[in-house]
């Protein structure tokens, strides 16, 4: 049943009790991203602070947090998005990025590292569908800038 | 319920002239398409109009004095006296644009190049202290135009606002239209609710202070019978693609005397009366505003959808879907958790059914009833303001056409309820 394989169980349990949701503090940088097409939004901040090194690839995510507004694909990605990005250096973070920018353009191709994905794993049955692809990507593209924001911040303040 | 009780098209019949219509989608699926609001299909008369042009007649039209071109400018220029006649209106006054958003877009152009051209065209001048009334409930190709030509010339945009039943709340008219007031642009009907809009009432209180008329045709000419005759509008635009036609090409009417005073939009070959290297005059319209070669087999494609149209009769062509209309809202308004957005009447109502499944969002409606072969348009279908008015991100729209029956509104219902159930918010009954 192809339903059962896009919206894998892992998706719905994220969809219907999502992780990390509502907006915390501190943070050190803040994205809104929208997906023009269907006016999906979600609000994603950060908190990154220095392990040691610089404010740079080094850098530890400390928290990831959002308020989201979207379909199931939408909200589950984000949620999933807290869980591996939490605690990761931002090097890693931006490694898991690439690797889920990766599997869902791989038109239901791709064979997914569970290592580095784990829950996110799941999604490779979404990039079979084209049209849902931003809705995957919505919450990444706001971490992304969100986190490029608070390492330009520092270097700014520093 | 077979087809033919519905009305009085014969829907198998005209169902055979859509080669698409009989294939499957999503492994082996029969289509249900219900996305005509989005774009129409076409039938095989249209293809072939196309494909004859090119084959028999293809040349650049109004240009050269070979038999080709002399052949291809007759085909484009009977195919504007076909769609003229359509809508009830003159050949020369149907410009042929790309689309109804281009049609838009010359308008609001003319109006803002007006400012800098000379004194005849003073008639479209706007900026600071004028006003542009336009309404919630636009398709963006109806709102953004008019947007860039108040923040370009400083004139200010006014709406009318959407009351909850899906209706355009004219309450606040007098102050709206006012003797500010330069252009009203409206849509005939909403592309979300369905909504027919009163707009001979809006016209003659547009009218009363000098101010133009322009509706937003594309929804309502493929639909309804339109004759700008009884329409009381300065401007009228349309797609070709939306009512069986090609892609590619749209319409704007006009009345005679305002295209005359309009300058162009668009400059270039073919729509110029003396050109010298420093100055050029324009040509008299349409060819004013059709520079550039022309979508000549497109307006012929164009032209055999009006007569495939013309054929079932717009009369039947409403009533057949004022039937379907009737149908689905019975059927899918009665669905549990399901809240249809816009009127829940089917009077003065258009085939396009915009709903929310509470529960679950828009697109994995559509995925669900994608995975059925029923194809429905989901997200804010260019119209994200009036999603705002209802505190909605997105809906699930269906819209239908000649070729859609009443089985193809089961097979919607059925497809909904189908998402109930896999996204565990089927109500309990």
């Amino acid at each position: 049943m192809r339903m059962d394989d896009m919206y894998q169980e892992i998706i719905l349990d994220h969809y219907r009790n999502p992780h990390n949701k509502g907006l915390r503090d501190p943070h050190t940088g803040e994205a809104h991203h929208i997906n023009p097409t269907c006016g999906d939004e979600v609000t994603l901040r950060v908190a990154v602070e220095p392990a040691g090194g610089g404010l740079d690839g080094s850098a530890i995510v400390r928290d990831v947090s959002y308020d989201s507004m979207g379909c199931s694909i939408s909200q589950a990605s984000a949620s999933v998005l807290t869980d591996l990005l939490i605690g990761r250096t931002v090097d890693e973070g931006m490694r898991t990025l690439d690797a889920f920018t990766e599997l869902m353009h791989s038109k239901g191709q791709g064979e997914p590292d569970e290592d580095v994905l784990e829950d996110a794993v799941a999604f490779a049955g979404v990039s079979k569908y084209p049209a849902r692809i931003k809705c995957a990507l919505l919450a990444w593209m706001a971490w992304k800038d969100a986190t490029a924001q608070s390492l330009e911040k520092k270097e700014g303040a520093s | 319920m077979t087809t033919r009780e519905l009305g009085p098209l014969d829907v198998e019949a005209i169902r055979a002239d859509f080669p698409i219509l009989a294939r499957t989608v999503r492994d082996g699926r029969p289509l249900v398409y219900l996305d005509s609001g989005a774009t129409s299909q076409k039938p095989r008369q249209v293809l072939d109009a196309e494909r004859g042009f090119y084959e028999r007649h293809n040349a650049a039209v109004h240009r050269g004095a070979h038999q080709l071109a002399e052949e291809a400018t007759d085909a484009y220029e009977s195919a504007r006296a076909t769609i003229a006649a359509f809508i009830g209106a003159r050949a020369d006054e149907v410009v042929f644009t790309k689309n109804a958003t281009e049609a838009v877009n010359l308008v609001a152009y003319a109006m803002s190049n007006a400012a800098t051209s000379g004194a005849e065209y003073a008639r479209f001048r706007v900026g600071p202290g004028d006003e542009v009334v336009v309404s919630e409930m636009e398709h963006h190709a109806n709102l953004v135009p008019w947007q860039e030509l108040c923040r370009r010339t400083g004139a200010t945009l006014r709406w009318f606002r959407v009351a909850d039943n899906g209706r355009l709340d004219l309450s606040d008219l007098d102050d709206l239209v006012n003797e500010r007031t330069k252009i009203v642009a409206i849509a005939h009907q909403s592309n979300v609710l369905g909504t027919v809009n009163p707009v001979r009432e809006i016209a003659r209180r547009a009218h009363g202070f000098g101010a133009l008329v322009l509706l937003d045709g594309a929804q309502s000419v493929p639909h309804m019978p339109v004759d700008v005759g009884d329409l009381d509008a300065d401007f009228l635009v349309f797609s070709g693609h939306k009512m069986l036609g090609p892609n590619g090409i749209g319409v704007l009417w006009g009345r005679p005397e305002l295209l005359a005073g309009m300058p162009p939009f668009i400059t270039g070959g073919s729509m110029i009366g003396e050109v010298y290297m420093d100055r050029t005059t324009w040509a008299d319209p349409p060819q004013r505003f059709e520079a550039g070669v022309p979508m000549a087999p497109q307006a012929v494609g164009l032209a055999a959808a009006c007569d495939y149209l013309s054929a079932l009769g717009m009369e039947n062509v409403l009533a057949h879907e004022h039937a379907i209309t009737e149908y689905a809202l019975k059927h899918v308004g009665a669905l549990p958790g399901v809240r249809i957005v816009g009127p829940l009447d089917a009077e003065a109502r258009g085939a396009a059914i915009s709903f929310v499944v509470e529960g679950v969002h828009a697109h994995d409606v559509g995925q669900i009833l994608d995975d059925r072969g029923v194809e429905v348009r989901v997200g804010h279908h260019c119209a994200w303001p009036l999603h705002r008015c209802y505190k909605v991100a997105a809906t699930t729209r269906a819209s239908f056409y000649v070729y859609n029956t009443v089985a193809d509104v089961d097979a919607l219902v059925e497809g909904v309820q189908a998402a109930q159930r896999f996204f565990g918010t089927a109500p309990s009954v």
